[in-house]
């Protein structure tokens, strides 16, 4: 054996160094990139040239990072090319291309609403946005007032959009547990701050944060715990491997490990809180409690972008556990998801009818949907896959449509929520009114709007998947759902208009452009899905 | 030359819509715009003539297929188009008449404030006729079919500040659904049978489904054409329709789209052929109408209505033909053809009457009217002498062949078919005349201030208003009105002559319009001779009671048959009777039985629901402890139902 044959080897026992392909993982690079720039700005850049610098830059990022995307979806890396990157840790594959298309087209329009500087009434003579003055501040304390004084704004939610955006690109391509987790974390810890930073209100902001944090710090917990323990199971945390093991074609090797590996209970009971923790931020219930008190006290331009995004990102990793990691235990899952599947769409519709504030109702609208979009998982078919990807991209347009048209109608203090104050909104703002209606009707799944399409398309693929009685469950869900949709459209156009009520603020057109953009995808993909329905088929197939 | 049949629609269509989007800024050109689209349509249905008669006679048929409509996997919709000699005499007749309406109108609408709009639904109408004959299926038949519906619906409420026209308008609608069920069930059951609407496989195909599958198409096929062509027993629309402008009543309501029945028969004819059920339910439906409307013709005064009555008698004499086969085909489009020349020239010589008579429509109100109408008598006359059937005039080459292909047919049913179409020639005879010899004849009776009856108040509401009676100037009608009244005097006097020529016309359809000569039990020119005694009964006797006596001004109470005529022979009274009433009787029960058991269900379930919201809302109390907790109960759950899962 020559000398250089025993370096090789010893190099091959020392720890290789990581192979990265940097290309493919440009989207998630360039947004993690600029969202690091954006810290510099705050550090370095004036405070008044700020605003422009952040806004521009995020813009620029998540626009650039969409045309990488799209460039890779173009190289067939969607398709033919499909592969796993960096080590096995990411999947660049179709679902995973899909997902992080439509994560940065929908923060490219949330960033829109986040933007938006005309709706509040001027402060010392400046622009506000929808964000504190100053984040730290006591509320309603000296130091509060000082900030609006001085005309601070929080140009820091820029780079914490960024950075949740990041975390919400890698993980539904995560192909380890590990990167599985730590995305998690990237987009959730910059949640919950842009959760604390609303302008008014914001008691109820920071309670609405901190709530979001606690249960979230928690979840994670549990999936943390689910990973430890398949890690007990497999010896790894590649989803390759453990899906290996599961099909009993490949015993790890691990010393230590060895009294624990292919041990059924430890899997069970590890994959059960794995989707717990996904359950958790798709907000299903009974994981869903904290779903209406953070969207109600979040800022409402956050509110939209979580509300959108985050449900894309964690089911997007959900369907990839399912699908990868435990097709094997199909049949111990099915059950136990039929369960929250029923419960979740019964119980958002059920208890959205009571509800007398409009973000809160949007809440439980929801939860509901997360149950029908468990309808589509279910299915555990290719056209079930499809079909998740589909209704997520309609999904998530709709909602982030409709809390931009939140923001919009206003009194002395700040958005007017509470139901009451929306009554004869028709009258007097016709064309907010009707947008509204829309979008209300996309949720309730009507047709001729992208909502009919993604319920048609799930309950489709969940019929075939062999789940019609769920089909059954959600039907009666939706007629229970349309109601309370409905009762807003008639409350907006057939009774009268309070005579103190909300006037409909004038916005820039970056509102403009985020509502308009969300109603023609709404229509386009309920008067003509099948293009899209076609592209999400094509996407429908993970790398493994 | 294919494509030149797509423009054919699309002229008319584009009329449509810039004047119906154009605004107000084309109110002073519109009536320019439509016309010339109607004549640009007439020229490239010319141009096209000219090249079919270039063709040889069995290589005249012209498609066009546009593209792909509904194409769902085994349910193919094309829209295509489909020119043989059939359509093509259709879009000559309906361009060409519809042209010269379209110049009639521009006078005839002149203090019109909406006469943009009602020129683009005139080229609405067009533009949907020309669908329904060119279509190469049934389905697209069936869209141009609801789009006359609509025009048809639109004229005729055009005047729609009167509540009379607004009710006509939505009766004319109504009773055409009925009509357009049959169509719409015709096509389910075509595409259920043969996997596919279009024309040419349907029809060759249908001789081998059995009978009673063609039965059941071709009675469905008749029910629509019922609805369309004001036939018994969805006749009752067609009187009332003459609410709408006298042009509409000339275009719509007699020379076109009242005919659409008349071809849909026609063009089926290989289904009724294969279906005799169904073709003797036609010849029926054919025999009862051209009698129904000839005895209500008699009998009213109203000169329009009179004329609607006759619109709807002489369809019946072409539905009659329709029913009789190969015999009879090609003399019901024949009729079909000539009728629409002289009955157009007669409701445009009608609206002449009115324009110059304040708008006045009750014959008994007219009299003398030749001395200061002469154009319009003299056109109005030939009209008149055509649809009489007066020999060497249009009317009577057509009916005259009508007549011997009924009793052609044969046997008894011969026998009475063609008797009843005797009797339809003679009071066909009777009640023009009698239009004649009241309007243009005779004393004239405008003179003086109507009498109002004391028995019958509301039979003439227009002559009430106002307190001072205005003596009418009968005056001729403009040059715009006059003229298109000549044209069509010249196809009234000439058309059944040069159809006839060596019968010419039944040769030019003969390739895609079966034809075989029908043999009578008596010789041709014994029919011929008792058609014209027939012919001089009923001109003798209406000229008897309104020639030789003065006509009186109010009309006598007449005996219960002439009542009863008036009344449209009870037709409304019957449906009210027999339709309506049980319906309202229906809806009452359910309108019941929807608020006191559905309502009281639904109302419960929402009740229910909403209860189980508010009790469940609590649950969301606010408190992250108790949120955390919930969680954990939930990871429980899931825990130990996966681990339960696998133990069972």
């Amino acid at each position: 054996m020559s000398t250089t044959t025993e370096l090789t080897l010893r190099a091959q026992e020392m720890i290789p160094a990581p192979d990265i392909e940097y290309g493919q993982l440009a989207p998630v690079l360039i947004v993690i990139g600029a969202a690091v720039v954006g810290v510099l700005i705050e550090a370095f850049v004036p405070r008044r040239a700020r605003y422009t610098a952040q806004a521009l830059l995020a813009g620029l990022a998540l626009a650039s990072a969409f045309a990488a995307v799209v460039g890779l979806a173009a190289a067939g890396r969607a398709t033919t090319e499909a592969g796993l990157v960096a080590m096995g840790a990411l999947a660049v594959d179709g679902p995973a291309l899909f997902l992080q298309g439509v994560i940065l087209l929908v923060s490219l329009v949330a960033l829109l609403t986040f933007a938006e500087r005309r709706l509040d009434p001027r402060a010392h003579g400046r622009h506000v946005d929808s964000f504190a003055a100053e984040g730290a501040a006591v509320p309603g304390g000296e130091g509060e007032k000082a900030a609006v004084r001085a005309g601070f704004t929080t140009t820091e939610v820029y780079p914490l959009l960024l950075f949740a955006v990041g975390g919400m690109l890698v993980f539904p391509a995560a192909n380890d547990l590990l990167t599985l987790f730590i995305a998690l974390e990237v987009f959730s810890l910059p949640l919950y701050v842009l959760c604390a930073l609303a302008r008014r209100k914001r008691l109820m902001s920071q309670e609405a944060a901190l709530k979001y944090f606690l249960l979230g710090a928690f979840s994670s917990a549990f999936l943390l715990f689910g990973i430890a323990l398949l890690y007990g199971y497999a010896g790894s945390v590649k989803y390759a491997d453990i899906a290996s093991v599961i099909a009993d074609t490949n015993r790890g090797t691990t010393e230590a490990l060895a009294g624990t590996t292919g041990n059924d209970v430890l899997l069970l009971i590890g994959g059960a809180l794995l989707v717990m923790g996904l359950l958790f931020k798709v907000g299903a219930v009974p994981f869903h409690m904290w779903t209406p008190d953070v969207y109600q006290g979040a800022p409402t331009p956050v509110t939209g972008f979580m509300a959108a995004a985050t449900k894309v990102a964690a089911f997007g990793a959900l369907l990839r556990l399912l699908y990868v990691v435990l097709p094997g235990l199909t049949w111990d899952w099915r059950p136990v998801m039929w369960g929250v599947a029923i419960v979740s769409m019964l119980a958002g519709a059920v208890i959205a009818i009571t509800q007398t504030d409009v973000k809160r109702l949007l809440a439980y609208s929801s939860i509901a949907h997360a149950g029908f979009i468990l309808a589509g998982v279910i299915a555990a078919t290719p056209s079930g896959i499809s079909s998740v990807l589909f209704y997520l991209a309609a999904y998530s347009f709709v909602t982030l449509g409709a809390f931009a048209v939140v923001t919009l109608v206003r009194d002395a203090g700040g958005e007017a929520t509470h139901l009451s104050k929306w009554a004869g909104l028709g009258r007097r703002s016709p064309l907010v009114a009707a947008v509204f209606a829309v979008f209300l009707l996309a949720f309730a799944g009507i047709p001729l709007t992208s909502g009919f399409a993604g319920k048609f398309a799930v309950f489709k693929a969940a019929a075939e998947g062999g789940a019609g009685a769920l089909v059954v469950v959600g039907v009666i869900a939706s007629a229970i759902a349309a109601f309370f949709y409905i009762r807003v459209i008639v409350l907006m156009f057939f009774s009268e208009p309070k005579v103190e009520g909300p006037s409909v603020a004038v916005p820039s057109p970056l509102t403009t452009t985020a509502i308009a953009v969300g109603v023609a995808v709404t229509l386009v993909l309920g008067v003509a899905p099948q293009y899209f329905l076609d592209l999400a088929s094509q996407a429908g197939v993970f790398a493994r | 030359m294919e494509t030149l049949i797509g423009l054919l629609v699309a002229a008319p269509l584009l009329g449509a819509a810039v004047l119906l989007c154009g605004g107000r800024r084309l109110d002073r050109t519109g009536h320019w715009i439509g016309t010339a689209l109607a004549a640009a349509s007439f020229l490239l249905g010319a141009v096209l003539f000219a090249d079919m008669l270039g063709r040889e006679a069995g290589d005249r048929t012209l498609s066009q297929h546009l593209f792909s409509w509904i194409p769902v996997g085994g349910f193919q919709a094309d829209v295509a188009f489909r020119l043989d000699q059939l359509s093509m005499t259709f879009v000559l007749l309906i361009t060409g008449v519809g042209t010269l309406i379209h110049v009639y109108s521009i006078g005839y609408m002149e203090h019109d404030e909406r006469r943009r709009r009602f020129f683009g639904y005139l080229n609405l109408f067009l533009a949907a006729m020309l669908l329904l004959v060119l279509a190469d299926n049934y389905l697209l038949l069936y869209a141009g079919w609801e789009g006359v519906g609509l025009a048809s619906y639109l004229l005729i409420g055009f005047w729609q500040h009167k509540p009379s026209a607004a009710t006509a308008a939505k009766k004319a609608f109504i009773v055409n659904r009925v009509g357009d069920i049959g169509l719409s069930i015709a096509i389910m059951i075509m595409f259920t049978t043969f996997g596919t609407f279009a024309f040419s496989p349907v029809l060759e195909s249908v001789g081998e489904t059995g009978e009673g599958t063609a039965t059941a198409i071709g009675l469905m096929l008749l029910l629509a054409a019922c609805g369309k062509s004001a036939q018994v027993p969805l006749q009752s629309w067609l009187g009332d329709a003459m609410e709408g402008p006298t042009p509409v009543s000339a275009l719509i309501h007699a020379a076109t789209m009242v005919t659409a029945g008349v071809y849909l028969i026609v063009r089926s004819g290989a289904i009724f052929d294969a279906a005799p059920t169904a073709q003797t339910a036609v010849v029926t439906v054919g025999a009862v109408t051209l009698l129904f409307g000839a005895i209500v013709g008699c009998a009213k005064d109203d000169i329009k209505k009179v004329l609607a009555g006759s619109t709807m008698s002489q369809i019946g004499y072409m539905v009659l033909a329709a029913g009789l086969g190969p015999i009879g085909y090609a003399f019901a489009i024949m009729h079909l053809v000539t009728h629409g020349f002289f009955k157009a020239g007669l409701f445009l010589g009608a609206g002449s009457v009115m324009h110059g008579m304040n708008d006045e429509v009750d014959m008994r109100r007219y009299g003398g009217l030749r001395k200061y109408m002469p154009i319009t008598f003299a056109t109005f006359g030939l009209g008149y002498l055509a649809i009489i059937g007066f020999p060497g005039l249009s009317g009577f080459f057509s009916k005259d062949k009508i007549i011997e292909a009924a009793f052609a047919k044969g046997g008894a049913e011969g026998w009475i078919l063609g008797g009843a179409a005797l009797l339809g020639a003679a009071l066909t005879a009777f009640y023009m005349t009698r239009v004649m010899l009241m309007t243009f004849f005779g004393e004239e009776r405008w003179r003086n201030a109507p009498t109002p009856s004391p028995k019958e108040p509301s039979v003439e509401p227009a002559a009430e208003t106002g307190g001072e009676y205005e003596v009418p100037h009968p005056h001729e009608s403009p040059k715009s009105m006059t003229v298109p009244m000549i044209v069509l005097a010249f196809g009234s006097v000439f058309a059944g002559g040069l159809f006839s020529w060596g019968e010419a016309f039944v040769h030019w359809l003969e390739p895609v319009v079966p034809f075989e000569h029908g043999h009578p039990p008596v010789s041709a020119l014994t029919v011929t001779a008792a058609t014209v005694v027939a012919l001089l009964i009923g001109v003798g006797a209406a000229w008897l009671q309104y020639g030789r006596k003065p006509v009186p001004a109010l009309a006598p109470r007449g005996s219960l048959l002439t009542r009863a005529a008036r009344r449209d022979l009870l037709q409304d009274d019957f449906n009210h009777v027999v339709l309506v009433k049980p319906g309202e009787y229906l809806t009452r029960g359910l309108v019941y039985l929807d608020h006191k058991v559905v309502d009281g269900a639904v109302n419960g379930t929402a009740a229910a629901v909403g209860g189980l919201s508010g009790r469940s809302r609590r649950i969301q109390n606010g408190y992250a402890r108790s949120y955390a907790v919930s969680m954990l109960g939930g990871a429980a759950v899931l825990v130990a139902a996966t681990l339960l899962m696998r133990a069972v």
